[in-house]
């Protein structure tokens, strides 16, 4: 299996603004039972899962290939609304599937796959003993946040809003490796983040609190118009949505959609 | 060069890469003046943030070319004038920068002069300084990436320079450094200038180091590319905004250096 990581969103949407995206393997001939590669373009927090479910759906289906791009979920929404070559997109929120869905881009509706709840992602031991959001605007309490116009961010406004809790962060970053990033090299005492990032990133611990109910996060997955593939690209999202599927992305820290 | 040889055609086997050459690097501008929102454009640039952006940047990238300059001009003078054994090696490394990708020089400079970095916790325990997250610690990331680019200019400049006027300089009974002040830096300036108006146009654009060392917070280390690229996030028509005025801003302020510093040609 290949994993192409853009990482380079910047550059990657200044191109495909230009209208000179390359070519992509969504271009290759595939077979009529979807066989053949799917290229899926996934957010950032669905990584560790979605490789592992990219071996699994390889493995049980033979002749079928999938690539991945994952990235910041509103920078790869800009790239598929600018031609980036796609069969599947899954978002970390709802208003970024929905730039998608309003450009045209979608085949059919969103559905929700999974949901993410934050946390706040301390070094191991909890040094600076976070033990509530509050806590986050201590004074001497180093805090990198998401910024608000990418998912983790508006839920992280949403929580704390909800908390009651004004803090002025060392940093608003790009997207939540970002932020782990920073909480990893020591120079923030806390995140706050996805659980399933937390889970990912050995070494960190997680503090809970109540107030992440209040911004629970929906995961929609949705097969893209421009698909090379479509039906390789429904038999990968059928696969994710099975009890096999979810059992792998629950055991990443997600949870199930209602009514899965 | 004789006005024969200017006068003659020009060959047609340098004028069509040339011509290529130049549109490559002009087309993907001509994009973003295609593409901008031309009506919103002014209620985009009344917006408070874009202004404290630009402000930042043009502060920090003046401050970090004032930082290259006053370190650079003497490595770079070091490195044309000096014979000391590894000189090759030093000049090897002065261009690290240069190909290292920016955030990976992000993080290089968080392990020296981060919280918990080389100097960055001898610093935090001695004076309660740090660097991560502060406008200072924009300045250094910029000042990291740009500096090679003054060096270069520099370094080349000194070694075009004859060094006849040093030598007669000494022998008038002038020293080294009196040399350097009085001869050797008036007959360099212009490759000072230069290299100078390179390093500040690439702090400008700095964008990699400076969001991994310094991290993202508008007003504090929230520069033009930052903003540029969170607003690609959400509005590619901000993003273009963005884009425009910063291009505008560094083009006009080039321009209007060359012509004063450089001479125009």
């Amino acid at each position: 299996m290949t994993v192409r990581w853009i990482r380079a969103a910047f550059a990657a949407a200044l191109v495909a603004t230009l209208g000179l995206s390359g070519c992509g393997s969504a271009d290759d001939p595939a077979g009529p039972d979807g066989a053949g590669p799917v290229t899926v373009f996934a957010a950032a927090s669905l990584t560790e899962a979605f490789i592992r479910l990219g071996k699994e759906y390889e493995a049980a289906h033979p002749g079928h290939a999938v690539t991945f791009n994952f990235g910041g979920s509103s920078g790869l929404a800009t790239q598929i609304t600018q031609g980036a070559p796609a069969d599947v997109f899954a978002a970390a929120s709802p208003a970024t599937m929905k730039t998608v869905t309003d450009a045209g881009d979608a085949a059919g509706d969103p559905v929700v796959l999974v949901r993410n709840q934050l946390v706040v992602a301390v070094p191991p031991g909890n040094p600076a003993r976070v033990g509530r959001l509050a806590d986050l605007a201590r004074p001497g309490v180093k805090v990198a946040l998401c910024a608000e116009q990418v998912p983790c961010g508006a839920a992280a406004r949403t929580a704390l809003d909800a908390a009651g809790v004004r803090l002025t962060p060392a940093t608003l970053e790009q997207d939540v490796k970002g932020a782990l990033a920073k909480l990893r090299l020591g120079e923030v005492d806390a995140a706050l983040v996805y659980r399933t990032d937390v889970r990912a990133a050995a070494g960190l611990d997680a503090v809970e609190f109540p107030e992440s109910a209040r911004a629970v996060n929906d995961y929609p997955i949705v097969v893209l118009r421009a698909a090379g593939n479509p039906a390789g690209a429904r038999a990968f999202v059928d696969f994710v949505r099975s009890d096999a599927g979810l059992a792998v992305l629950t055991a990443a820290g997600f949870q199930a959609p209602p009514g899965a | 060069m004789s006005r024969g040889v200017r006068r003659q055609r020009v060959p047609v086997a340098l004028l069509v890469p040339a011509g290529l050459g130049l549109a490559f690097l002009v087309l993907p501008l001509a994009g973003l003046l295609l593409r901008a929102p031309w009506t919103t454009l002014p209620r985009r640039l009344a917006e408070p943030g874009v202004l404290t952006a630009l402000r930042l940047s043009l502060e920090t990238a003046t401050v970090a070319t004032l930082l290259c300059v006053t370190l650079g001009v003497p490595l770079a003078w070091l490195l044309a004038r000096v014979e000391f054994p590894g000189r090759r090696l030093v000049r090897a490394l002065v261009t690290v920068p240069l190909v290292l990708p920016p955030v990976v020089g992000g993080v290089a400079l968080l392990l020296v002069f981060g919280r918990r970095g080389l100097i960055g916790s001898w610093l935090d325990e001695t004076f309660g300084v740090t660097l991560p997250f502060t406008t200072a610690g924009v300045v250094l990331a910029e000042a990291f990436v740009a500096m090679p680019f003054l060096v270069i200019a520099v370094e080349g400049a000194l070694r075009g320079a004859d060094p006849r006027y040093e030598e007669a300089a000494a022998t008038l009974g002038a020293g080294r450094f009196t040399a350097f002040t009085r001869v050797t830096l008036p007959l360099v300036a212009p490759g000072v200038a230069a290299g100078a108006v390179l390093c500040w146009a690439r702090a400008l654009g700095e964008f990699g180091a400076t969001i991994t060392f310094a991290g993202n917070y508008p007003g504090r280390t929230q520069t033009m590319p930052l903003a540029v690229y969170l607003a690609l996030e959400t509005d590619l028509q901000a993003a273009i905004v963005l884009s425009l005025i910063l291009l505008t801003v560094s083009v006009v302020i080039l321009a209007a250096l060359r012509d004063k510093w450089i001479g125009s040609t």
